[in-house]
């Protein structure tokens, strides 16, 4: 018969569809395309390379007391080089940056997004992104002309009034209050709050109204909707947008050169004295001058910030992309 | 049965007329939600309906460039005089949605308490109250053993049967619905449809709906919208359930009712 079914047929063949090139132009954009795609992955693959090549002489020399000891004395006859102030001192300045900027932002976030009309918030939102775009030696600079000495009288209120709180005490009775991990934290702030804004405002932006309008029709008001349906419902895709603050946070370098004195002698946790620390900046700090042996040294030191921004920011991005099983439809 | 908790009031539109922007959407509604009553309202898409049901909660005034004239009197005070809370309106006159909405980060327990929190309310014996409300949303036997629960672990039926019971736990004197069961199966409507004509006992019902079966299962009386092209949509026909789908007055009500469009 000529209709019978033949299940399981040889006689029927898949084919392959294909999906290459449509013509002798494709052949050679896909070539481009794929050369120049694998031309950056390499550049990334030889520069871990490299940074771990020219890295290792110090790190075999100095082992774990690298990341743990307060100590840099790379020129003497046994070299010490030792991170820890340095690295404690990133890891500080990122938190303080962090806590000064999450509320800004998340507050701009929902201006933006809830608060404001449609072209006033495009213009809230540009102004902020331009904050971004700023490159840092102008938030440098602006940092120690304008902003440390008003930072400086907020230091002086903040230890005159919660000086029993660690965090705030100084040991110096004439303390200057220049060049502390607290004005470094607030030029961080600076920096990433746009970073944390534009991520809260596209989570915000994909929570489902009818959970605000159930919230407002059961009779919230504005502020407990927010305290008890949007920040719940946003906080993992948050957590994620400030881990990205952090991130760059922590990789900061030339703008808290400024503002900070960078000393081996560890704080810490005392955020209004004059020394602190921070890995990218002292970098920058030595390597000018540095000596054979320094050099290993300031290559072990990038090799850990990268190492630790790069653990950050995956973080980051496994928490953004799980963190919006609400999004309206 | 159950005890009717609530006490149930009159609620009554007059003269309402809605904008957005520049746009009129409704004019001069007059229609009156007797107490203890289902009242239905039903016409094609884009007549305004459900702008008409948010404006009898004072939901209308969240969307930007809203307007309205009118009044709309809760047993004689007007729920947009100056000296009303929006919030105070809002607990007197629930609302349940078209989609259901519980707030996926709550349990079905903290779910009912939701709206005593939200509003700021005390709340004295939170699991008599939950019980009672999950009770007379028709849902408490099938999960009054995992109260603890997130709310999305329920089915859509399950889920919109939570928010009325989220709504019945602010003891609210009127309730709105807008569409409720649209984006459910035919069990879960009926059981709906069922927990509706056992509420009407103790409160004030209004209802939006497209199913012409569903508005004379469940309701006493029914308003007809309708608005022609590039004009406010308004009410066409409104009384009984029986009257407007049996005897209709207006020829457009009775091409409606009997599906000749919309």
């Amino acid at each position: 018969m000529a209709n019978e079914q033949k299940t399981g047929s040889p006689e029927v063949s898949k084919r392959k569809l294909s999906s290459g090139p449509l013509s002798k132009g494709d052949k050679w954009f896909f070539r481009v395309t794929s050369i120049s795609a694998n031309f950056a992955f390499v550049l990334v693959a030889l520069i871990v390379v490299f940074l771990f090549a020219n890295a290792w002489p110090t790190l075999s020399s100095q082992g774990f007391s690298f990341l743990t000891g307060s100590n840099w004395n790379p020129d003497a006859k046994h070299p010490v080089m030792q991170l820890g102030p340095m690295l404690w001192g990133s890891l500080l300045i990122g938190f303080t940056g962090v806590l000064l900027a999450a509320p800004m932002a998340i507050s701009a976030a929902y201006l933006i997004v809830y608060l404001l009309p449609k072209p006033a918030a495009r213009v809230a939102t540009t102004i902020i992104d331009l904050l971004a775009a700023l490159p840092s030696v102008v938030i440098g600079l602006w940092g120690i002309a304008v902003f440390t000495p008003v930072a400086v009288n907020w230091a002086k209120i903040s230890n005159q009034l919660l000086g029993w709180i660690p965090i705030f005490h100084v040991k110096d009775p004439n303390a200057a209050f220049t060049d502390s991990p607290f004005i470094a934290g607030w030029i961080v702030a600076v920096m990433i709050v746009p970073i944390i804004t534009s991520v809260t405002r596209e989570i915000f932006s994909q929570m489902d109204d009818g959970l605000i309008n159930g919230a407002l029709a059961l009779g919230g008001s504005r502020f407990s909707v927010f305290r008890r349906v949007i920040m719940p419902t946003s906080s993992s895709g948050i957590i994620g947008g400030i881990l990205l603050g952090l991130g760059r946070a922590l990789g900061e370098t030339v703008a808290i050169l400024y503002v900070l004195q960078l000393s081996f002698k560890i704080n810490f946790f005392s955020l209004l004295e004059s020394r602190g620390g921070a890995v990218a900046s002292w970098i920058l700090a030595r390597f000018g001058e540095a000596s054979n042996s320094e050099f290993h040294g300031l290559m072990a030191a990038g090799l850990v910030i990268f190492l630790v921004t790069l653990a950050v920011n995956m973080l980051a991005s496994f928490i953004v992309n799980r963190a919006q099983p609400w999004r309206k439809n | 049965m159950m005890n009717a908790t609530g006490t149930a009031s009159t609620l009554s539109a007059e003269n309402i007329s809605v904008w957005f922007g520049e746009r009129q959407v409704l004019q001069d509604v007059n229609l009156v939600f007797p107490a203890n009553q289902v009242t239905a309202l039903i016409g094609p898409s884009g007549c305004g309906k459900s702008t008409f049901l948010r404006t009898l909660n004072r939901m209308h005034e969240l969307i930007p460039s809203a307007g309205l004239a009118g009044r709309v009197l809760l047993d004689g005070e007007d729920i947009y005089d100056p000296s009303m809370d929006a919030v105070d309106v809002r607990i007197k006159i629930g609302m349940v949605f078209q989609k259901p909405n519980p707030f996926p980060t709550m349990s079905i327990k903290e779910n009912i308490l939701s709206g005593l929190k939200l509003s700021g309310r005390k709340i004295t014996d939170a699991d008599e109250l939950v019980e009672t409300s999950l009770r007379r949303a028709s849902i408490w036997n099938e999960v009054k053993d995992r109260l603890g629960d997130q709310a999305l672990s329920l089915s859509g039926g399950q889920q919109q049967r939570l928010c009325i019971a989220r709504s019945l736990a602010m003891n609210p004197e009127v309730l709105l619905m807008d569409e409720p069961c649209s984006a459910l199966d035919p069990g879960s409507t009926r059981r709906i449809e069922e927990t509706i004509q056992e509420l009407s006992a103790s409160m004030t019902i209004v209802i939006v709906t497209h199913n012409m079966q569903q508005a004379q299962r469940v309701s006493d009386q029914t308003a007809f919208f309708l608005a022609d092209e590039n004009t406010p949509g308004g009410v066409v026909e409104f009384g009984s359930t029986e009257n407007v789908f049996n005897q209709p007055i207006d020829p457009r009500t009775n091409d409606y009712v009997n599906g000749h469009f919309g």
